[in-house]
């Protein structure tokens, strides 16, 4: 694996400099009831219809740990390569805020339920490695809405309480595009596992972005800044992009840089400072007393790892192994799990004489463009896998060339139709029989005598006004690779 | 009958199934006295109204195989009762109603018994007097201007001065025992996971315990057989066999080990109480037990290490009464300013004394050197009783270093107060079951109790012994019922 440094670099005058980015992601953990009640956790439900009287910290009530949650979370630990703590503690991290009910958010602070792990980066100049420094679980906070009433903030706990994975990185990430694969990498290991949906517009993944810059070359770390909360790839790339430069124009400019807590303005495409280091929190963790320790057994892991599904690396893998696809192919098809599970139906339906190369195009070509287009998932896809080999196989038998299978693409859009049926009804069928093509091919040469004879006499250009008389003459059924060897031999 | 309000539960409940007597008799029985006991201020909510209705409604088809028979009952305010206003003695709970019920107090209305009221205690059980709840002081029956202990007080002045049969209070350092000795009744604070925590206003969560709180040992051993079931709800709740402690209860403690530990032996100590134990070690001899002189060599740090421990807890229990959701909030200009009133105004002033120590000690910076080494002290003392228990099957303390003291007499002391706790504190911070028993009579006529320590779990033989000692004492709580005009 090569261990190279990403090119990103940011140069002023004589100088070059470095940027050394940490992440810690928040990943809703995929779960149908809370971390510590029972409450449900359903996106956009009306507000406040999902909270239990844990959920709200009414006097007495007491948390019990979901033991699902705790599932999802060293299955995420197995995904991420990592060490399940086999003991772990939950603190308390208080402090007051109008929606966090209980005046402290339970998480885990000294003693996380998953330790150091690594995952790998397809970078387009090689893989690269990124430290994992922890994976814990907590709860989410609720919602303060401020803009709905000139006077009053209202709060909405529906999400209070809700499971969260905070996934610290090391401070391993060097460029906006390291950090844009990162995300996409455990978006992809989680929704692998169905621990996290990764949906960044329903905040069910979103990152604390630590930024620092250092001269080339460097060992030592800079002084860093954290922003907050940024909830979609390109704003992280955008901050990190702001924040860098901003760094290095005060470093530039003699000045320190203050370790801070920032906020990026998504308008004004900007970070501003939200609170000094001497402003922060002091949060007085402690252990929940509330709680006992959370003690896993090894053959809980144990039964959890016997059933974790293959992940994105070793599909890449077999899928190169296996059918011959290059890394980049591979490395596409795999990065989404539906795109995969797609993918490897359409090999199933396929059969025996299957043609890989052009199954991986079409749904990379023909697919993925229309998906774009329709701003549809893969799964949602208007054309089944089960179809789509159909199609592929259609080409790969010599009934239809690559061209009329186009068209019947288009035409399998509309409700999923099966394509065989398509080619009967329209009558596509390629013209594969050598006599019907000869005929055609000449009378088209009887037609156009004096072309024949300018071609016979070094005008070579005209050999593809032949074939696309006998492609429009047959409506583009007759067999381009039958027109192509007849027509040479008829004009030699 | 004149005379309901001064049997015992076991008498009420065997009248009841007997048909001797029936719910609503005792109900009105108890609500009469209690409505001439108001001077005693024991009650923060009456609910007899509702009680009589409850009463009538038993009456009307009895089921009389239950351990509670329509038995009326007052608790303390700080179990959350559904329907009923709960204030666990603050302001800032003053308007609360809950919508839920607590475990053990579910657990009591299941097997038959009514709810009288809610009774006064410490704001948020913090105190060993009574005297920080918002809603003033209580009498205790005993004599006029006399604590009545804390923080369990209402509850222990209504059971003395025989306003509710039998009842419950939770004790964190001592809030049942002391109060217990302090009235010449009895009081079990059982092993921590004995007892659902669920829906009882947290103090300290790593300590609170609900217990029962009676006349007599029997009736002791038979409401904590009612309270104490596992519950998945309380996350340290533990699932360990029960035993059916009233019907198991024997007097029969002959061969039993008993310790006497040395360190409770504390400096300007009264010689009452020194001669009270001496009392006790014959007592328990005297029923064929064998006394062993034990040490408990961390004694003397239970005391500091329980005050970083509760108030720690504490400062962030307390942190959800912030004036968003419940209860009282104050006006304020902004977020901050509303928080800041709300707290100042709600919380009286022991409970932000120790929000401050709570807070304080789990500061960065602090932590180490107070909230881990406090928890670390905890172990040894927890070690303290584990090696003792290799030598001893429970062990003899007094309770209370004292007897009641008057109201306001140790008002503006915090430390004197403290030092209250010294003998309960221990069993506590090591989780193990406690149960205080009347024992003597200081000078004064006011009554001193000891206490009995236990293994975890062994309720069953702290209750046998307490049952042994409780036939040889003989104790007559002297009561003149000056409170009643």
């Amino acid at each position: 694996m090569s261990k190279k440094n990403s090119d990103y670099l940011i140069n002023r005058k004589d100088n070059q400099y470095e940027v050394v980015i940490g992440l810690e992601v928040h990943a809703q953990v995929l779960s149908e009831s809370k971390l510590f009640s029972t409450s449900a956790t359903k996106f956009g439900a009306e507000p406040n219809t999902q909270v239990s009287l844990v959920d709200a910290a009414f006097p007495g009530m007491l948390p019990v740990i979901n033991e699902f949650c705790v599932k999802q979370a060293i299955k995420t630990g197995i995904g991420l390569n990592a060490k399940i703590n086999k003991r772990s503690v939950f603190d308390r991290k208080n402090y007051f805020y109008a929606d966090l009910p209980q005046g402290y958010q339970i998480s885990q602070f000294k003693d996380p339920i998953v330790g150091e792990g690594k995952v790998i980066l397809d970078m387009p100049d090689g893989q690269k490695e990124v430290g994992i420094e922890r994976l814990h679980l907590e709860q989410d906070a609720g919602k303060s809405i401020h803009d709905l009433d000139p006077q009053n903030t209202f709060v909405d706990l529906n999400r209070s309480g809700v499971a969260l994975m905070e996934i610290v990185s090391k401070p391993d990430l060097r460029s906006p595009d390291e950090v844009s694969a990162y995300i996409k990498k455990l978006r992809s290991i989680m929704r692998y596992l169905g621990t996290c949906d990764g949906n960044m517009q329903e905040g069910s993944l979103r990152a604390d972005v630590n930024v620092s810059v250092r001269a080339k070359g460097s060992k030592e770390f800079g002084t860093r800044c954290e922003i907050k909360n940024v909830n979609s790839i390109k704003f992280m790339q955008m901050a990190i992009e702001y924040e860098a430069n901003r760094q290095v124009d005060l470093i530039e400019e003699g000045k320190s840089i203050d370790q801070e807590t920032r906020l990026f303005d998504t308008k004004k495409n900007e970070t501003r400072s939200m609170r000094s280091k001497e402003d922060a929190h002091d949060y007085r963790y402690f252990p929940d007393p509330d709680l006992l320790p959370l003690e896993v057994s090894d053959e809980f892991v144990k039964e959890l790892k016997s059933n974790i599904p293959e992940l994105p690396d070793d599909k890449k893998k077999r899928f190169i192994d296996e059918f011959n696809l290059s890394p980049y192919e591979a490395t596409i098809l795999v990065s989404d799990i539906d795109t995969a599970k797609y993918f490897e139906e359409v090999v199933a339906k396929m059969g025996k004489n299957k043609d890989m190369k052009l199954a991986v195009n079409w749904i990379t070509g023909e697919l993925f463009a229309i998906l774009n287009n329709k701003n549809l998932e893969i799964s949602q896809s208007p054309v089944s896998a089960k179809n789509l080999a159909i199609l592929v196989n259609l080409i790969k038998n010599g009934t239809i060339s690559g061209k009329i299978a186009k068209t019947v693409f288009e035409l399998m859009l509309d409700g999923d139709k099966d394509p065989q049926k398509i080619v009967e009804e329209k009558g596509l069928k390629q013209q594969s029989d050598p006599k019907a093509i000869e005929a055609l091919i000449d009378k088209i040469i009887n037609d156009n005598r004096e072309k024949a004879i300018e071609y016979k006499q070094g005008k070579e250009k005209l050999f593809g006004f032949f074939v696309g008389q006998a492609m429009k003459v047959s409506g583009g059924k007759a067999n381009p690779q039958l027109i192509n060897e007849i027509l040479k031999k008829k004009l030699q | 009958m004149s005379d309901i309000t001064k049997q015992s539960l076991t008498e009420l409940a065997d009248n009841i199934k007997d048909k001797k007597l029936s719910s609503t008799d005792v109900t009105k029985a108890f609500i009469d006295r209690s409505e001439k006991s108001k001077e005693l201020n024991a009650y923060i909510t009456e609910d007899f109204t509702s009680a009589l209705d409850k009463a009538k409604k038993f009456d009307q088809k009895p089921n009389l195989d239950l351990k509670l028979p329509g038995i009326p009952m007052a608790v303390k305010d700080l179990f959350c009762t559904k329907d009923v206003k709960t204030t666990a003695g603050s302001k800032i709970l003053n308007n609360f109603i809950p919508t839920y019920e607590s475990t053990v107090t579910e657990n009591i209305w299941k097997e038959g018994a009514i709810l009288l009221g809610k009774l006064n205690c410490d704001e948020f059980a913090m105190g060993s007097s009574n005297e920080t709840s918002f809603f003033g002081n209580v009498q205790n029956p005993i004599d006029k201007d006399l604590v009545p202990g804390g923080s369990s007080g209402g509850s222990a002045s209504a059971v003395a001065g025989q306003l509710t049969p039998i009842t419950i209070g939770t004790d964190t350092g001592g809030s049942i025992r002391q109060p217990a000795s302090f009235t010449g009744t009895v009081g079990l604070k059982p092993t921590y996971g004995s007892c659902s925590r669920y829906g009882i206003v947290a103090f300290a969560s790593s300590l609170d315990q609900a217990g029962p709180m009676a006349q007599n040992v029997k009736d002791c051993a038979l409401l904590q057989e009612v309270i104490s079931t596992y519950d998945p709800k309380d996350s340290t709740s533990i699932d360990f066999k029960r035993n059916q402690y009233s019907k198991e209860l024997t007097n029969n403690i002959k061969g039993k080990k008993i310790g006497i530990p040395k360190e409770y032996r504390v400096d300007e100590m009264p010689k009452e109480i020194e001669d009270l134990w001496q009392k006790g070690i014959e007592y328990v001899k005297d029923c064929g037990a064998e006394t062993i002189d034990i040490s408990l060599p961390h004694t003397s740090y239970a005391l500091p290490t329980y005050y970083i421990v509760a108030p720690a807890e504490a400062s962030s229990n307390l942190a959800r009464y912030d004036g968003v959701k419940y209860g009282f909030r104050a006006k304020g200009e902004n977020l901050i300013d509303m928080y800041e009133k709300t707290r100042s105004e709600g919380f009286g002033a022991e409970v932000q004394r120790r929000i401050m120590i709570g807070t304080y000690v789990l500061s960065s910076g602090y932590y180490d050197a107070y909230y881990l080494k406090a928890q670390k002290v905890r172990k040894l003392i927890k070690n303290d009783f584990d090696e003792a228990y290799k030598k001893v099957d429970a062990i003899l303390t007094p309770s209370t270093p004292s007897s009641a003291f008057k109201i306001g007499e140790k008002t503006n002391d915090p430390v004197s107060m403290y030092l209250n706790d010294i003998f309960t504190v221990p069993v506590n911070l090591a989780g193990l079951p406690g149960i205080s028993i009347p024992a003597g009579h200081d000078s004064k006529g006011y009554p001193l109790g000891l206490q009995i320590i236990g293994k975890a779990f062994d309720e069953q033989n702290i209750l046998n012994i307490a049952f042994a000692m409780e036939e040889k004492i003989n104790f007559k709580n002297k009561i003149t019922e000056w409170w009643i005009k």
